[in-house]
C-alpha cells in the first residue's frame, strides 16, 4: 500500500535516497539529512502521499557499529490514505558522531517540538531551527546524553546532596511484624535493655545490641 | 475612624498591570505530581503556557538495553499503569512481528479478553479522577470500586492486581483458569452498573457540564498534526481506530463501533471514553463466545516459549532450552520494526532495533500521552485557570508513558 | 481480664490519669493528617487504598491535605526521579514538627528495579523515613499493615526506620483456610 509513497519518493528525490527496504513490512527510506526538510514537506503536500498523521520522531545510536553514528527516524501516517512511511537519515557523520544535526521539522508537523527536543535531550541530536530546543525529560542540570551508547546507565547526577549518616536497615529490618501481636514492638526494646530470655531471639533476627 | 488608605500615595492603589507568572505543580494536587505548568496570566486568563514534563522519567529505554527482550515486560507494564495488560499486549505483540510468529487463536481470544479489560479500568481511572478534580468524589468512589472488580479478574488470572506481568513472546504466561470465562460474565454487568450508576451522578449535572463543554476545542487537523491518536484524536471526529483500520489479533471478527466525537472539546473526550468502556463490554462478550476452552495457548517454538516446568526439571532437553532462553534471550532477527496497537491512551507503538542477538539495540516507545500531553499548551492558552484542571484530566497524562 | 478495670456508667464520674506523652501519641495516632506525593503507578493502589473497599479512613488518615503545612504524614507514593527530588526535599521541609514519612512501594524505599541514571534509590538518600511499605505496587494490606506499624511508633515516640514485613498468616492451615485460587 505505501509502495506508491516510497516511488514517489525515489522519483522524486532520486540520488537523495540511499536505500529503500520493507522489512517486516514497513516501508522505510532512508535519505540524505540535507533533504530531510524537502522530503517532510514533500511527503505532506503531495496528494499521494499526504501524510497529515505524525507519528513518531526519534533517533537510533549506532555507536561504533556505523558512521555516521546515529539515525534520525521519522513514522508519518495518512489519515486518508491510511498508509504509513518511515523516513531515515543518518546525521553526525564526524568521528565519534560528533555535532550531530538535522533540519527541524516544527514548522511542517508541530507535534514534532517536543519529540525534537526529547531526541535532542536523550541523544544530544541538534534540531536546526526549533525554536525552542531544550531539554525535556532530564533537568537543566544535567550533562551528557543518557540514551547514547557510552553514557553509563548507572551514572547518577543528583540535584541534591544525598544524606550521610542515617541508619541502615537490616535487610529485613526490625522484628517487627503487625499487626497481630501488637506487643511485638515492645518486645524487642526490652530485649535491648538486656532480658536475657529474649537476647537469643534478637540475635536470630539480626538485631544488634549496643 | 480613620480610613486606613489615607496615607496611601494613589500609584500604590493601583493593581500591577504586568503580566503574572504562576507556577502550577508538579507536586499540585491536579497535575498527578509530575506535571509542572508555568503559566503567564493576564486577570486570570492564560497568555502563555509552559508545560514542563520528565518529572517521572525513569530510564525506561535505557533499561531495556540491560537485559534480554523478555525482560522488557515489567518495564512495560509499568508505562501506561493504568493499563498494563494492553501494554503487555503490545509489546508482545511487536517482537512477534519480528519473529513471524502468530500466537494461537486461543490466545488471541484471550489477550482481547484482558486487553479490553484493561482498556476499561484506564478509562475509569481517567474519568474517575478527572470527576473527582471537579470535585465529584462519588463518581470517582463508583469507579474505583468497578476497577477492583476488574482487578479481582486479574489476580485470579496473573496473580498480580496491578503489574501483571503477564503477556510473553509467543503467548500468555498462564492458560486462563477454568473459571475465567465465568468470572468475566458475572463481573462485567456489575461493572457496567456502576460506570452508569457513576455517570447518571456528573451527566446531568450543570456544573461538570459547563466545566467540561466547550472548552479547550481542538481542531481536526491540529490534531493529527500533534500526533494525537486514540481518544483525544477521536473526540476531534477524525475516526481513526488502530482495532479498526490496522486490525491486529482478532479484532477483524468482532462487531464493534467507534465511538466518535464532534467538537473534540473536554465533554467529547469525556464521552467517548464512556462510551468505548461499554464498546469494550461487547467486544468481550463477543470473544468469550469464541474462545475456545482448550487448546494451546503459546506457539509451538522451543526457541521461543519455556518448556512446561516438569519437562526443565525431569530431561536435560527441558533444562537446556530453559538455560537457553533465560540466559541468552530469544534470538531476534535482526532488523527493525514498527509495531502499533491501540492501548488506553492511543496508538501505543513500539520501534525496536535488534541487531539479532538476545538483547535488544534499542527499544523506543511511541507513547500516545507523550503526543497528547504536547497539546496541552496549545490547549490551555487563552483559557481560565480552572479549565486547566479538567483539560488535563481529559488528555489523560500517564506520567510513566509519558515521561517514558 | 483485669477485675481492676471498671467501665463507667453514664451517670457517674470519674477521672483517667495518663502521661502527656501518652496522650499525644495517643491522639497524633489516629488523626494523621496526609499529604499524598503521588508520582507513580503505586498512585493507582492508593486510589484503591483511599476508596471504599479498603478504606483507610478506618484508620483516622484520610484526610489528605494539599499544602504541606498542615499535614503531618508525608505519603510518598512511587518513583522519586532525580528531577524529583528537590521537591520532595522542599515538601519535607515545609511541613510542621512531628512529621512522619510513609515510603510506598519499593521505588520509594530504594529505587526498586530502576536502577539508573535518572532515579533516586530510595528516598531516604533525600528525606528520613519512619516506615517502608515493600511491594511493586504493594497490596493495600500491605500499606494498611504500614499505617498501623507507623501508629505504633507514634504512640511509643520510637522514631527508627521499620519495614513492613512479608509474614505468614496466623490461622494455620488445618484450620480450613479459604483458598485463594478457586480449584477448579
Amino acid at each position: 500500500m505505501s509502495r506508491d509513497v516510497l516511488d514517489q519518493l525515489v522519483q522524486r528525490f532520486d540520488d537523495a535516497v540511499l536505500a529503500t527496504h520493507d522489512q517486516f513490512g514497513d516501508e522505510t527510506a532512508l535519505i540524505t539529512a540535507d533533504v530531510w526538510h524537502e522530503a517532510a514537506v514533500f511527503l505532506r503536500d503531495d496528494l499521494v502521499c499526504s501524510m497529515d498523521h505524525f507519528i513518531d520522531l526519534t533517533a537510533v545510536d549506532f555507536a561504533d557499529r556505523r558512521t555516521p553514528r546515529f539515525e534520525v527516524v521519522l513514522h508519518l501516517r495518512s489519515s486518508e490514505r491510511l498508509h504509513r512511511i518511515r523516513l531515515k537519515a543518518p546525521v553526525g557523520l564526524g568521528p565519534g558522531g560528533e555535532n550531530p544535526q538535522v533540519d527541524s521539522l516544527v514548522d511542517v508537523w508541530k507535534g514534532a517540538n517536543w519529540f525534537e527536543r526529547e531526541c535532542y535531550d536523550m541523544f544530544g541530536v541538534e534540531f536546526v531551527g526549533h525554536p525552542d530546543l531544550r531539554r525535556i525529560l532530564m533537568y537543566e542540570q544535567f550533562e551528557g546524553h543518557p540514551l547514547r551508547k557510552d553514557y553509563d546507565a548507572h551514572r547518577t547526577q543528583p540535584l541534591v546532596p544525598y544524606r550521610e549518616g542515617y541508619e541502615k536497615l537490616q535487610p529485613f529490618g526490625l522484628p517487627q511484624g503487625m499487626p497481630f501481636g501488637r506487643q511485638t514492638h515492645d518486645r524487642w526494646k526490652t530485649a535491648v535493655a538486656g532480658r536475657p530470655e529474649d537476647a537469643g531471639a534478637t540475635n536470630l533476627l539480626g538485631f544488634e545490641e549496643d | 475612624m480613620e480610613p486606613l488608605d489615607v496615607e496611601l500615595e494613589d500609584g500604590e492603589l493601583e493593581l500591577p498591570t504586568d503580566p503574572m507568572l504562576l507556577n502550577m505543580g508538579p507536586s499540585h494536587p491536579a497535575m498527578h505530581g509530575t506535571v509542572r505548568i508555568v503559566v503567564e496570566l493576564s486577570g486570570e486568563t492564560i497568555n502563555k503556557a509552559d508545560v514542563q514534563i520528565g518529572y517521572l522519567h525513569r530510564g525506561f529505554e535505557k533499561m531495556c538495553e540491560r537485559g534480554t527482550w523478555s525482560q522488557v515486560f515489567p518495564y512495560v507494564d509499568r508505562l501506561n499503569y493504568a493499563s498494563p495488560l494492553l501494554n503487555n499486549v503490545a509489546f508482545a505483540l511487536a517482537v512477534e512481528k519480528m519473529l513471524g510468529v502468530t500466537v494461537p487463536e486461543r490466545c488471541q481470544h484471550y489477550r482481547v479478553i484482558l486487553g479490553e479489560l484493561a482498556r476499561i479500568c484506564d478509562h475509569l481511572v481517567c474519568s474517575g479522577a478527572m470527576a473527582m478534580e471537579l470535585g465529584a468524589f462519588t463518581p470517582f468512589l463508583y469507579f474505583v470500586k468497578a476497577r477492583d472488580l476488574i482487578w479481582d479478574i486479574f489476580e485470579e488470572e496473573t496473580g498480580a492486581r496491578l503489574t501483571n506481568s503477564f503477556g510473553r513472546v509467543g503467548g500468555m504466561a498462564h492458560p486462563p483458569t477454568a473459571n475465567f470465562k465465568e468470572m468475566v460474565r458475572t463481573t462485567l454487568p456489575a461493572v457496567l452498573d456502576l460506570v452508569r450508576d457513576g455517570e447518571n451522578l456528573v451527566l446531568e449535572n450543570r456544573i461538570f457540564l459547563d466545566r467540561l463543554e466547550d472548552v479547550s476545542v481542538m481542531s481536526r487537523a491540529d490534531a493529527l498534526a500533534l500526533g494525537w491518536t486514540g481518544v483525544v484524536l477521536r473526540s476531534t471526529g477524525c475516526n481513526y481506530d488502530v482495532r479498526k483500520h490496522h486490525p491486529y489479533l482478532t479484532y477483524d471478527q468482532y462487531d464493534f463501533d467507534v465511538p466518535i466525537g464532534q467538537r473534540g472539546d473536554n465533554y467529547d473526550r469525556f464521552s467517548c471514553r464512556q462510551h468505548e468502556m461499554k464498546q469494550s463490554a461487547r467486544i468481550i462478550d463477543q470473544a468469550l463466545e469464541m474462545m475456545a476452552d482448550d487448546g494451546p495457548v503459546n506457539v509451538d517454538d522451543p526457541r521461543i516459549v519455556l518448556p512446561p516446568k516438569d519437562e526443565v526439571y525431569n530431561t536435560i532437553e527441558g533444562t537446556i532450552q530453559h538455560f537457553k532462553i533465560v540466559m541468552e534471550g530469544i534470538k531476534v532477527p535482526a532488523g527493525e520494526c514498527y509495531s502499533y496497537t491501540e492501548a488506553g491512551n492511543g496508538e501505543l507503538g513500539f520501534y525496536m532495533v535488534s541487531d539479532g542477538s538476545g538483547t535488544p539495540w534499542r527499544i523506543r516507545i511511541r507513547a500516545p500521552s507523550f503526543a497528547s500531553t504536547a497539546g496541552l499548551g496549545q490547549l490551555i492558552t487563552g483559557a481560565m485557570i480552572p479549565d486547566v484542571v479538567p483539560t488535563f484530566g481529559s488528555l489523560n497524562m500517564i506520567g510513566g508513558e509519558c515521561d517514558h | 481480664m483485669n477485675d481492676n478495670i471498671r467501665v463507667i456508667e453514664g451517670s457517674e464520674t470519674g477521672f483517667a490519669t495518663t502521661r502527656v506523652d501518652a496522650l499525644l501519641g495517643w491522639a497524633r495516632k489516629y488523626s494523621l493528617f496526609q499529604y499524598p506525593f503521588v508520582t507513580a503507578c503505586c498512585g493507582m493502589e492508593f486510589m484503591s487504598l483511599a476508596s471504599g473497599r479498603f478504606d483507610m479512613a478506618r484508620f483516622g488518615a484520610e484526610a489528605p491535605r494539599f499544602t504541606p503545612r498542615q499535614a503531618d504524614l508525608l505519603w510518598v507514593v512511587g518513583t522519586v526521579s532525580q528531577r524529583q527530588a528537590p521537591i520532595l526535599k522542599m515538601v519535607y521541609d515545609q511541613m510542621a514538627e512531628p512529621k512522619y514519612v510513609l515510603a510506598f512501594g519499593t521505588c520509594a524505599s530504594c529505587g526498586g528495579f530502576y536502577d539508573n541514571y535518572a532515579t533516586v534509590p530510595g528516598i531516604d538518600k533525600v528525606i528520613p523515613v519512619d516506615v517502608y511499605v515493600p511491594g511493586c505496587p504493594p497490596r493495600p494490606e500491605g500499606v494498611i499493615d504500614g499505617l498501623l506499624l507507623l501508629q505504633d511508633k507514634i504512640q511509643t515516640g520510637d522514631r527508627t526506620p521499620a519495614i513492613v514485613k512479608p509474614r505468614t498468616d496466623p490461622v494455620p492451615a488445618s484450620e480450613g483456610l479459604v483458598p485463594l485460587r478457586k480449584q477448579a
